[in-house]
């Protein structure tokens, strides 16, 4: 399954679940990364980490490692 | 019975400027008992009648972690004794980013409060074509929604009606929850609340609905760890249970909790908002191409950060050079009024040249926190983070970290308060450990001093950057450069654990508000002054008598008789004059080297001798302990009380350049600067610094731990400086 970490600047994906429980995911939640989401990868940092997205109208910055618990639909 | 409402809002919504807009210059602050959570209140004035309204902090969840969200989450369900109870909440949302901030919203509702919505960032919300009915929004919530563009100060008129009519108690509390929970839930938040009932006697409080949903949701966060506190093992079985009896669909449960809430919030919208589709690029995505591109993004953070430096340098010296003058002239004047003796000593060498020598600081600390208060103001401040959260990642930190960093540069205080939006505690208090170790406003004055005496001004590339500046520039990255290695080994063993997440908001740049930055410039400046005008005043006398007495008779006998052997030698009136003048010196000197200073400064020599340091500097390195500003003050004192007379009025610097070992070769050299500078650049001298780390970390462990390694590291680093730096440059200096 695809994760957020693996798309490529403006590519995007609709969210289909997070995986893990614990307070990163529930953070994420809030922020609105959750499914049924759409996101769009913006960009990532010059130094290839952390990235930025577009998610429920906001943009929101996360490292891969935390987008790597992002599963996407399809 | 006193009665508030309460300001809440998701973070960047424009909160701080409805607030100022509704309560003009009333505000005060303070803080929350036990907590450095700052408690800001102000009133708003609607005709005759005054409502009091509490800001609190921003926060996107009642789901409480960090200090801030715990305030907000007790306060709103009226749980802390030093808050009034909250008879009406008004909350600021982002009309540009309604679904998020719905989302708190829907927490919100469930405190079954009277509540009024104001609508903020209207003008950005039409730019991006955004549609919002906010009378069906308004009936679909339930509650007043309110349009208002805070910046402009549009739509207040209505705001504050709808303030008048919450406060005389017109609006209903909501009716209905506002989002549906499956019934396994709910079925849960009523077993949990059966058995907290069966506790109260322990918990001494009845605990209200909205935290126990919270005890059951949040695993591992604040709401249920204050329980398990108090009851124990027993209650966590029970509350394993009935978490095990909430899921539905083998989901998490804040998963469930999300997934009810969007849905609610997704209902809403459907109703009162259409967005273009596809969406309109925003500005600030275009300002962003360019300031977080992987080339010109980071060539214009390195430039910022060289503009704050070199402006700091250069743009303050003719307000300083102000200063100084009306300082020397004050001193002068009270000179000659003053008879000779220990009133004029007292108030001119002590109170005028200490205060004053610091006060000559302001237009510094001013100019940078102006700086930092832009660039967190506009935006800019999330995308530092962006930038740097690799770079931080190295020392085991994160982006979050950068804020507190960067603010310390200002003052260690505001930083370490800042690291409360840091939600690891370990990452918290790893970055309270090491913010001290940027170089804070503080230290300014003894760089600006050393440098300004002992470093030639030689311009580099092309007159741009001159060897001041880039010296300067050094002694601010030595701080950077030593605290990663800290914060590594610190993450690495007291520390130790599983890296936290970044999670963060990039808010759209906005033009920032005046009123907001001028308030905490403002700010910034009054605490300098009260502490230069109460401790560093203090201190300043304090040195100066141990400067002073004792007065041996023997000294003033033997000069005496000096100096009528000189008067009686019939020397013409000039030379008379000049010896007379020498002779005076001489015996201050005596006075200074036979006084309770002298005598402890020339005990403690030694220990100092390796850094290049005479007694003197030793002396007023160890009185600035307290604070680090004192320095400048007690090197006046010092070096002024022996000096001649006619290089008083040419400030320290002349002063200090002119100072000499007993054998006569010059005391500074610019060895004996760098480890001068490099000492303060690296110790803990802020007895203020150390209280707010006791504060914020709540043990006298973390204090005394950033002391003593601070202390340590200043002494060995002081000592290296001077010795490499002795061999490598040429005796001369490179004058």
């Amino acid at each position: 399954m695809r994760t957020l970490d693996q798309l490529k600047p403006k590519e995007s994906g609709i969210i289909a679940a997070l995986s893990g429980a614990g307070s990163t995911q529930q953070r994420l939640l809030e922020m609105g990364v959750s499914d049924g989401a759409e996101v769009e990868v913006l960009r990532f940092a010059p130094m290839g980490d952390p990235m930025e997205i577009y998610v429920r109208g906001f943009h929101l910055t996360l490292r891969k490692s935390e987008a790597a618990l992002v599963q996407l639909e399809g | 019975m006193a009665t508030t409402l309460a300001l809440v809002g998701n973070p960047n919504v424009g909160k701080t400027a409805v607030f100022n807009a509704l309560t003009g210059l009333s505000a005060t602050t303070g803080n929350y008992a036990g907590v450095t959570v700052s408690r800001t209140h102000g009133t708003v004035h609607l005709g005759e009648i005054k409502v009091e309204l509490a800001d609190l902090p921003g926060t996107y969840s009642l789901a409480a972690r960090s200090p801030d969200e715990v305030i907000v989450a007790d306060v709103l369900m009226d749980q802390r004794d030093d808050e009034v109870p909250i008879t009406g909440i008004i909350i600021v949302v982002d009309a540009s980013n309604l679904e998020r901030n719905l989302y708190f919203l829907s927490q919100l509702i469930e405190l079954k409060k009277p509540f009024i919505v104001a609508l903020n960032m209207m003008d950005i919300a039409d730019r991006r074509g955004i549609e919002i009915n906010h009378e069906a929004l308004s009936k679909a919530l339930g509650a007043p929604v309110v349009p208002v563009c805070a910046h402009k100060r549009q739509g207040f008129d209505t705001l504050r009606k709808a303030i008048l009519s919450l406060h005389m108690g017109d609006l209903a509390a909501p009716e209905f929850l506002g989002c549906d929970f499956p019934e396994s839930q709910k079925f849960a938040v009523g077993e949990l609340t059966k058995a907290l009932r069966k506790n109260e006697g322990i918990l001494g409080r009845s605990i209200p609905g909205p935290e126990i949903s919270r005890i059951l949701i949040d695993a591992g966060g604040y709401a249920e760890k204050r329980i398990l506190h108090k009851l124990g093992a027993d209650f966590a079985e029970t509350l394993a249970i009935c978490r095990a009896h909430a899921v539905e669909n083998g989901l998490t449960l804040p998963a469930q909790e999300a997934k009810a809430r969007y849905g609610w919030v997704k209902e809403i919208l459907a109703t009162s908002v259409t967005r273009p589709n596809p969406r309109r690029r925003s500005r600030s995505e275009g300002i962003d191409n360019i300031l977080t591109h992987k080339v010109f993004g980071t060539l214009f953070f390195v430039t910022i950060m060289l503009v704050v430096f070199q402006s700091i340098y250069s743009w303050a010296g003719p307000v300083m050079d102000l200063v100084d003058g009306g300082v020397g002239a004050l001193g002068g004047l009270i000179g000659t009024v003053l008879p000779e003796g220990i009133l004029k000593s007292l108030l001119v060498d002590g109170a005028i040249a200490g205060v004053g020598s610091v006060l000559i600081f302001l237009p510094q600390i001013l100019l940078l926190s102006l700086f930092i208060s832009l660039l967190e103001d506009c935006g800019y401040m999330a995308r530092a983070a962006f930038l740097m959260d690799r770079l931080l990642g190295w020392c085991g930190l994160s982006g979050q970290s950068f804020i507190p960093m960067l603010s310390s540069f200002a003052c260690a205080i505001p930083g370490i308060m800042a690291t409360r939006t840091i939600f690891d505690r370990r990452d918290r208090f790893t970055t309270i450990l090491v913010a001290p170790l940027m170089s804070c406003s503080a230290r300014l004055p003894v760089y600006i001093i050393m440098i300004g005496a002992f470093v030639p001004q030689t311009k580099l590339f092309g007159g741009l950057l001159t060897l001041p500046a880039i010296t300067l520039l050094v002694m601010y990255g030595l701080g950077v450069a030593v605290a990663v290695p800290v914060a590594w080994i610190l993450k690495k063993t007291i520390f130790r654990g599983e890296k936290p997440p970044l999670i963060l908001e990039m808010p759209s740049y906005k033009m920032p508000q005046a009123k907001t930055v001028f308030r905490k410039v403002y700010r910034e400046g009054k605490d300098f002054l009260s502490r230069a005008g109460t401790l560093i005043f203090a201190v300043t006398v304090v040195v100066w008598a141990l400067a002073y007495f004792p007065r041996s008779a023997t000294i003033a006998e033997s000069f005496d008789a000096q100096r009528a052997e000189v008067s009686n030698a019939g020397l013409d009136e000039e030379v008379l004059a000049e010896r007379i003048a020498r002779l005076d010196n001489l015996e201050e000197g005596e006075y200074l080297r036979n006084s309770v200073l002298g005598k402890a400064g020339h005990l403690i020599e030694p220990v100092f001798r390796p850094m290049g340091w005479d007694w003197r500097i030793a002396t007023a390195t160890i009185a600035s302990f307290p604070a680090r500003e004192i320095i400048v003050a007690t090197l006046g004192t010092l070096f002024n009380m022996g000096a001649d007379e006619n290089e008083e009025s040419e400030g320290l610097i002349a002063t200090l350049q002119g100072a000499t070992w007993p054998d006569g070769r010059p005391l500074f050299n610019i060895p004996v600067a760098l480890s001068i500078m490099v000492f303060f650049a690296l110790c803990a001298q802020c007895g203020a610094t150390l209280i707010t780390i006791k504060r914020e970390t709540g043990q006298w462990r973390w204090p005394v731990l950033a002391f003593t390694y601070m202390t340590v590291l200043a002494y060995v680093g002081a000592i290296v400086t001077y010795q490499v730096s002795s061999l490598i440059l040429p005796a001369g200096g490179l004058g």
